[in-house]
C-alpha cells in the first residue's frame, strides 16, 4: 500500500531530524551529562537510517553497542571524573566562534560539491542479499582473519583500560 | 518526495554527522566531550560505509561487516579514552586539555 511508503518516509525525516537534534545538543549543551544524551540520541536516529538502509541486524547492533554500552561507558567517566553539572564548553567569543564555524562550513561545503559532481554507478552484478545469513558466512569464511584479529583488539584494550585505570591506586590497596 | 531511497541524501546526513564531530572536537572543553565528538566523526564513516554498500556495492555484507568492525574498534577505542580520561584526572586533578601538558603520568 502506497501510504505505508509514505509513513516510512515520514519515519526517514523524523530519525534524520533526531540525529541532528542529538548532535546539536551534544555539541552546544554546557553540561556534559547532556552531551552524553545527545550522543545517545544522535546515535538511535543513525540506528533508524541503518534500518531505512535494510540492515535491522546493523540497527540492532548500533542500539545495542553504542546506545548501550558506548554511552553507558562515557556516562561512568562522566561520574568519575568532575562532578557533572560543571560547565565544558568553552566560552566561544566571536572571532574564534566565527573561525570554528567557517572551518567547518569550508568542509562541508567541499563534502556537498564533490558528493553532488560525482556520478556513482551501480554495480553490475549482485552477489548474495543483505540476509543476516549471508553476513555470518562472510564474516566467517572470507573475513575470518579481520574477525579474529578484532577479538585481539577488544581483548587488548579490555586488559590496557584494566592496566591504565588501576595506575595509582597501589597507596589505597596497602 | 522520496529522498531515503537515494544515495546523495545519506552521505549529505554523514558529512553533517562529520562536521558536528569537528565542531564539538573545537569547542569542548574536556576530554570526555572531545570523545563524545569523535563519535560522531566514526559514526559518519560508518553511515557513508553502509550506504556505498546499500547502493553501490556487488557484495551486500561487505559494509555491514565494516560497519560493524567500526562499532567494536569504536567500543574498544571507548573504554581505552575513558581510562586514561580517568588517570589523567587522577593526576591533575582536571579534564581541560590545556592543562595536562606532561607526558610523564
Amino acid at each position: 500500500m502506497i501510504v505505508f511508503q509514505y509513513i516510512a518516509e515520514a519515519l526517514f525525516y523524523a530519525f534524520m531530524i533526531l540525529t541532528f537534534l542529538g548532535g546539536f545538543m551534544a555539541v552546544r549543551s554546557r553540561m556534559l551529562m547532556h552531551a552524553v544524551l545527545g550522543l545517545a540520541v544522535a546515535l538511535i536516529g543513525v540506528a533508524g537510517l541503518y534500518f531505512h538502509l535494510g540492515s535491522p541486524f546493523l540497527a540492532t547492533m548500533q542500539v545495542l553497542i553504542y546506545v548501550g554500552a558506548v554511552c553507558i561507558m562515557i556516562v561512568l567517566g562522566v561520574m568519575l571524573g568532575n562532578t557533572p553539572d560543571q560547565l565544558t564548553t568553552k566560552n566561544f567569543s566571536g572571532r574564534n566562534l566565527l573561525l570554528a564555524l567557517s572551518a567547518c562550513a569550508t568542509g562541508f561545503f567541499t563534502l556537498f560539491i564533490t558528493i553532488q559532481q560525482t556520478k556513482f554507478a551501480p554495480a553490475a552484478q549482485m552477489v548474495g542479499d543483505m540476509s543476516i545469513r549471508f553476513v555470518g558466512e562472510n564474516l566467517l569464511y572470507k573475513y575470518c582473519l579481520a574477525f579474529e584479529l578484532i577479538s585481539v583488539i577488544l581483548l587488548t584494550a579490555i586488559i590496557g583500560a584494566i592496566i591504565l585505570a588501576r595506575g595509582g591506586r597501589e597507596e589505597v590497596a596497602k | 518526495m522520496i529522498i531515503s531511497d537515494n544515495l546523495n541524501t545519506y552521505l549529505i546526513i554523514a558529512a553533517i554527522l562529520l562536521v558536528i564531530g569537528l565542531y564539538g572536537m573545537l569547542q569542548h572543553r574536556s576530554l570526555i566531550g572531545m570523545l563524545i565528538s569523535s563519535e560522531f566523526i566514526l559514526n559518519g564513516a560508518a553511515l557513508n560505509f553502509m550506504a556505498f554498500n546499500r547502493f553501490v556495492a556487488p557484495n551486500p555484507a561487505v559494509g555491514q561487516i565494516y560497519t560493524l568492525f567500526i562499532m567494536g574498534i569504536a567500543a574498544a577505542e571507548a573504554a581505552i579514552v575513558v581510562s586514561i580520561i580517568i588517570a589523567v584526572y587522577r593526576k591533575y586533578r582536571s579534564e581541560d586539555p590545556e592543562q595536562v601538558q606532561d607526558l610523564k603520568l
